[in-house]
C-alpha cells in the first residue's frame, strides 16, 4: 500500500533542532557584522597568478592612506598570502567576547587570513574521514569563509576587500553568504589566455547579480603581450580602472582607490 | 530533516544525541503519541557534513564560539593562534567551575589550536547546570550532549 505522507513543510510542530533556523541565524550574524562595512568588494579573476592578492593589498593600503578604513579578508584558504603582503605581526589573534580581533597590517589595514591560523609551512587540513575527503572539504571551506565574515570584529570599515582564489567557487559562496552579492573588481594580465579565463568568471559574477566596478590590468609592460584589460572592459561595458606596470607608483593605487 | 511516525501521523520529537564512536552521530526521536523511539545514525561523511554546516542536531544549548567550526575542524592549526584573553581564560580555569586533576590532564591533551575554545565550552556547560567541578565524565557527557564531534 503506498504511503500517504505529508510534505516537510506540512509538519509544523515545534522542532527542537530547528536546523533551518540555525542556518538563518548564521546568515543574520554575517549580515549584522557587515552592517558596519560600507561596501564589500570581491577581488577576483578566475585565473591564478595574475596578482589579485598584490592588487588587493596595495589597494587596501591606498584606501587606508586616504582616510578610508579598509580590511582584507583572505578568502584564498589554501594559498593565503595577505598576512605576508600586509606584514601583519605573528602574534596570536585576540578573542574578545563573540569575535576574533583581526590582525593589523601595514598602514593599519585590518586583516584575517588562514595564514594566521595555520602552522608555518603546513597545508590547510581538516579532521574527518580519511577517504573521499572531496565529499565534505568544500563544505568545510565554505564554513570557514562564513566564520571569517561573521566571527571577526571587523569594526567600522569603508571597504572590506575579499581576496578570492582562482576559480568561481569561492565567489559563489561569498555571494550566498552576504545579504547581497558583493561588488567585483576584476584583475587580469594582458594576455588573451587570461582574458578567456577572466571573461567566464566576470560573466558568472554579473549573472549572479554582482556590480562589476571595473578591470585592473596587471603586469603591464613586461613579457606579457595583449590587451585583455581593454577588451574585457569594452565587452562588459565597464571601465578599465588601471593598467599596473611592474613596480607601480603609489599614485596609481590612490587613483584606483577612488574608483572602489 | 524531520521524522514522522507514519502510524500516528505525528512529527517525532528530538530526544537525545550521542557520539557512540567510529565517527557516528546518533540522534533519537520519539513519537509524542505512541512513544515509539527511532534513532538516526549518520556515517562519518554525513557527520562531517553536519559539522561543516555549523548546526547542532537537537538545537544549540550553549552560545556559538567565534570561529567555532574552523577551530574544531582544522587539523593543522597553530597551537598559539589565539589569545583567549585573561578574563575568559581566568573564568575557564578559575574557581567556578573548578577542574579536577584528571580533567586538567585530559584538557592538556587537546591540541592548543582548539584548547581555549574547548575550555570555554565545558566551563559554560558546567556553569549553566550549576556543576562545581569539571571531571572527565562530565566532559564525556557534555561532548555527547553538545555534539562536539572531534573535541
Amino acid at each position: 500500500m503506498p504511503l500517504n505522507i505529508r510534505t516537510y513543510h506540512d509538519l509544523s510542530e515545534p522542532d527542537r533542532s530547528g536546523l533551518l533556523d540555525q542556518v538563518l541565524e548564521q546568515r543574520r550574524r554575517v549580515a549584522a557584522r557587515m552592517e558596519s562595512v560600507g561596501r564589500v568588494v570581491a577581488v577576483m579573476s578566475g585565473k591564478g597568478g595574475v596578482g589579485k592578492s598584490f592588487v588587493t593589498a596595495r589597494l587596501a593600503r591606498a584606501l587606508q592612506r586616504s582616510g578610508r578604513p579598509a580590511g582584507v579578508l583572505d578568502a584564498d584558504l589554501n594559498g593565503p598570502t595577505a598576512a605576508r603582503l600586509l606584514e601583519t605581526p605573528s602574534t596570536p589573534l585576540a578573542i574578545r567576547g563573540d569575535a576574533v580581533i583581526p590582525a593589523t597590517g601595514v598602514e593599519g589595514v585590518r586583516v584575517l587570513s588562514m595564514a594566521h591560523l595555520l602552522d608555518d609551512g603546513r597545508p590547510l587540513a581538516f579532521h574527518g574521514p580519511e577517504a573521499d575527503r572531496f565529499v565534505w572539504r568544500g563544505a568545510m571551506e565554505a564554513a570557514a569563509l562564513r566564520e571569517f565574515l561573521a566571527d571577526v570584529a571587523w569594526g567600522s570599515l569603508d571597504r572590506l576587500l575579499v581576496d578570492l582564489p582562482p576559480g568561481l567557487g569561492r565567489f559563489e559562496e561569498l555571494a550566498d553568504l552576504l545579504p547581497a552579492p558583493p561588488a567585483v573588481l576584476t584583475v587580469t594580465i594582458p594576455t588573451p589566455e587570461s582574458a578567456d579565463a577572466v571573461r567566464r568568471a566576470l560573466r558568472a559574477a554579473v549573472e549572479r547579480g554582482a556590480t562589476a566596478l571595473g578591470v585592473v590590468e596587471n603586469m603591464v609592460g613586461g613579457q606579457f603581450r595583449g590587451s585583455a584589460g581593454e577588451s574585457l572592459a569594452a565587452e562588459f561595458g565597464i571601465p578599465l580602472l588601471a593598467r599596473v606596470p611592474f613596480d607601480p607608483p603609489d599614485a596609481l593605487w590612490s587613483a584606483l582607490a577612488g574608483h572602489v | 530533516m524531520k521524522f514522522l511516525c507514519v502510524e500516528c501521523d505525528k512529527q517525532m520529537a528530538f530526544e537525545e544525541r550521542a557520539l557512540p564512536g567510529d565517527g557516528t552521530l546518533a540522534a533519537s526521536f520519539r513519537c509524542p503519541q505512541c512513544g515509539r523511539v527511532v534513532a538516526m545514525l549518520t556515517n562519518p561523511y554525513e557527520t562531517q557534513l553536519v559539522a561543516s554546516l555549523g548546526v547542532k542536531i537537537g538545537g544549540r544549548t550553549i552560545s556559538e564560539q567565534p570561529l567555532e567550526t574552523v577551530r574544531g575542524a582544522v587539523a593543522t592549526g597553530r597551537a598559539d593562534a589565539f589569545d583567549e584573553g585573561a578574563g575568559d581564560a581566568g573564568r575557564a580555569a578559575g574557581a567556578f567551575p573548578s577542574w579536577s586533576p584528571e580533567a586538567q590532564e585530559r584538557l592538556a591533551r587537546v591540541p592548543g589550536f582548539v584548547r581555549g575554545m574547548v575550555k570555554r565550552i565545558y566551563a559554560e556547560y558546567a556553569r549553566d547546570r550549576g556543576i562545581a567541578e569539571i571531571t572527565p565524565d562530565l566532559m564525556d557527557t557534555a561532548r555527547s550532549e553538545l555534539g562536539l564531534e572531534g573535541m
